[in-house]
């Protein structure tokens, strides 16, 4: 591209301007374009970065005091001065599994008939449907589960899997209706959309040659999906499991409305109330005083932003080396 | 296919199957259950959907009148009132946020797609999906370290900066995408006729692909307008009327949130048509976008 500002004219600014634009090959209007779009992305950039600095930061004073030990302490006791989230640990982990548990399969199951079982006629409004449930905010599956769930959990369902598998024991404890059980089916709820968005992607890009030969070989609808289509897809679908699990970890209100925060000796019971990593912030930011105890919330926050990172990192890695193969050609 | 299917069920006059093994039957049993397995998932998935939004449309309903939206709420217990600072809340912090949220988000997807080359940018475009992923309640307590501790009060603004950074990557990112379906040889006329690059894009490219980036722009909106977590440490929520951002804000959500545990079944009430509102506006969103990127025909 030409430059067109006259270099022969005595006026430095200009002459000045010339050189930075000859040097960029750019004309002005364009250098400014091109500045103040740099600009802004270096904002949204410091942003990203600001984030991870400010959390570690202001959670510097907990980490040194308690370091690994922040991690496994039962308390949050600012009366001693003592923090830990084991217990937020503990009830996110928990949470998070059982809604893996039932989500995978479940959204696994909807995606395989979304693209292969589904009439064409109804393909697109079931997806619509799907797409819907991701746009629910979650402080209303909240409500749902604080006014709806929890007392029929309390009243009917928690009851009867006391008195009928009552012998397992993730079913023994008192019965309170809020707790474990009712924020891990909530999250079942809340991830399954994400699970059947992505692993619908994923199944839609096997090529129609693999599901022809194995029809051809006269294999059954469900030996098709099987043999071509869940292991072409797996890699695909294990990623959209790990963004699941991402969201499940680190969702809010939702959990923070339905799960009791109310710390109990860890056991296996599902009926007990507990806290997750999320509620924790949520409940205690409120009386955080300057010190250990606004930094041990904010420590909270940290290991929130870690896991998830750490979550969302493999989730795209995997789902990016499948969009790199599937172009590559067909895997036999 | 149905031809295989139905020679395989193996009917008493198929020549071809004459009898049925038992593996031949197990086949056709497991193929039956994975159908219906996947049948009833469906029909979990979309039961739960339908039972939620219709619960929520009956119970909030019977209280949705103008009051809703011009009153504030009553004192504890008394019937009557609405959510008028919350609906107002909503729409400033929403309305401040998307100030920022659209500049930054869209600068950013120009930058990725017309601009960004090499490890740079591909470097922010995963830092920018990475975002998308992080918990809002994140960007919450970062807007709460940093604008409600040291000036020791909550307040919208807060509030609203937390919501923006939440709608920059979606912005970025739905953005980039239709500016990368413009066809290049738009910018190449436009570059050839003698246009900047700077003329280029904002004339010529933004314009082409403004109706993909309007939806985007509406769909995270929406998005942030259903926020709770960030809020709730940030705007913190009020009772009362409320347009200085230096001071706590309510919201939609927040409401919503704290009327679910009251005591009160009238406030319980309010949270119910609360959550109809905000269903209602996400509806409407989504199904506008859908008929204005023709998504009921084709794939987007």
């Amino acid at each position: 591209m030409q430059q067109q500002v006259p270099v022969t004219r005595g006026n430095v600014i200009q002459r000045r301007l010339a050189r930075v634009t000859e040097r960029f090959g750019l004309r002005p209007t364009d250098l400014l374009f091109r500045g103040i779009t740099m600009f802004f992305v270096l904002v949204v950039l410091a942003v990203v970065i600001g984030v991870a600095i400010v959390l570690v930061i202001y959670s510097w004073p907990t980490i040194t005091t308690f370091g690994m030990s922040f991690l496994t302490n039962q308390a949050f006791d600012p009366v001693h001065n003592i923090f830990g989230v084991g217990p937020a640990i503990f009830g996110t982990l928990v949470t998070s599994a059982f809604a893996m548990l039932f989500a995978v399969p479940i959204g696994v199951g909807v995606s395989i008939f979304l693209v292969d079982f589904c009439p064409r006629a109804l393909r697109i409004p079931l997806a619509f449907f799907v797409d819907l449930l991701a746009a629910v905010p979650s402080v209303i599956f909240g409500l749902f589960g604080f006014l709806v769930l929890a007392p029929w959990l309390q009243h009917t369902g928690e009851p009867w899997l006391q008195e009928y598998l009552g012998f397992l024991p993730f079913f023994q404890g008192q019965i309170q209706g809020v707790g474990l059980l009712a924020a891990g089916m909530i999250l079942t709820i809340m991830v399954l959309p994400l699970i059947i968005a992505v692993s619908r992607e994923v199944m839609l890009t096997v090529p129609a040659s693999q599901r022809e030969a194995m029809l051809a070989l006269g294999a059954t609808r469900w030996e098709v999906i099987r043999y071509a289509v869940l292991p072409f897809s797996r890699i695909g679908i294990l990623g959209g499991c790990i963004l699941a699990l991402g969201r499940a970890l680190g969702e809010t209100m939702a959990v923070t409305l339905v799960i009791g925060n109310q710390a109990t000796k860890p056991s296996a019971s599902l009926f007990q109330t507990g806290y997750t990593l999320s509620s924790v912030i949520a409940n205690q930011f409120g009386e955080a005083t300057p010190g250990l105890f606004l930094s041990a919330v904010i420590e909270a926050g940290l290991i929130v932003f870690i896991i998830t990172l750490i979550t969302n990192f493999l989730a795209r890695l995997l789902i990016s080396s499948l969009e790199l193969k599937s172009t590559k050609g067909v895997r036999v | 296919m149905s031809t295989t299917t139905s020679m395989r069920k193996g009917t008493t006059s198929n020549p071809f199957w004459p009898r049925q093994s038992s593996h031949e039957i197990r086949r056709q049993l497991s193929n039956g259950l994975v159908i219906g397995l996947s049948v009833l998932f469906v029909l979990f998935a979309v039961g739960v959907l339908v039972y939620l939004i219709l619960y929520v449309t009956l119970q909030g309903i019977p209280n949705l009148n103008l009051n809703f939206f011009t009153k504030l709420p009553t004192a504890n217990g008394e019937p009557g009132g609405g959510m008028g600072q919350s609906v107002q809340g909503t729409l400033i912090m929403v309305g401040v946020a998307s100030i920022f949220g659209i500049v930054l988000g869209l600068f950013t997807a120009i930058y990725l797609s017309e601009f960004g080359r090499g490890p740079l940018a591909n470097g922010i475009r995963f830092l920018v999906d990475l975002l998308n992923g992080v918990p809002t309640i994140i960007f919450g307590l970062f807007a709460w370290v940093l604008i409600v501790v040291p000036q020791q009060t909550f307040s919208g603004i807060a509030g609203a900066m937390a919501l923006a950074i939440i709608m920059i990557p979606i912005v970025a990112r739905t953005s980039e995408d239709v500016l990368r379906l413009v066809p290049n040889e738009l910018r190449e006329a436009s570059l050839a006729l003698g246009a900047t690059e700077a003329h280029t894009i904002l004339r010529v490219v933004v314009p082409a692909a403004l109706r993909g980036i309007i939806s985007g722009i509406v769909l995270s909106m929406a998005r942030i307008a259903g926020e709770t977590a960030p809020l709730l440490m940030t705007a913190f929520g009020t009772t009362f009327w409320n347009v200085d951002l230096t001071q706590p804000m309510d919201a939609l959500t927040l409401r919503i949130f704290n009327f679910t545990l009251s005591p009160y079944q009238a406030q319980i009430n309010l949270a119910y048509t609360g959550s109809f509102v905000l269903i209602a506006i996400i509806l409407i969103a989504s199904f506008a976008v859908r008929w204005a990127t023709g998504g009921f025909k084709r794939k987007f």
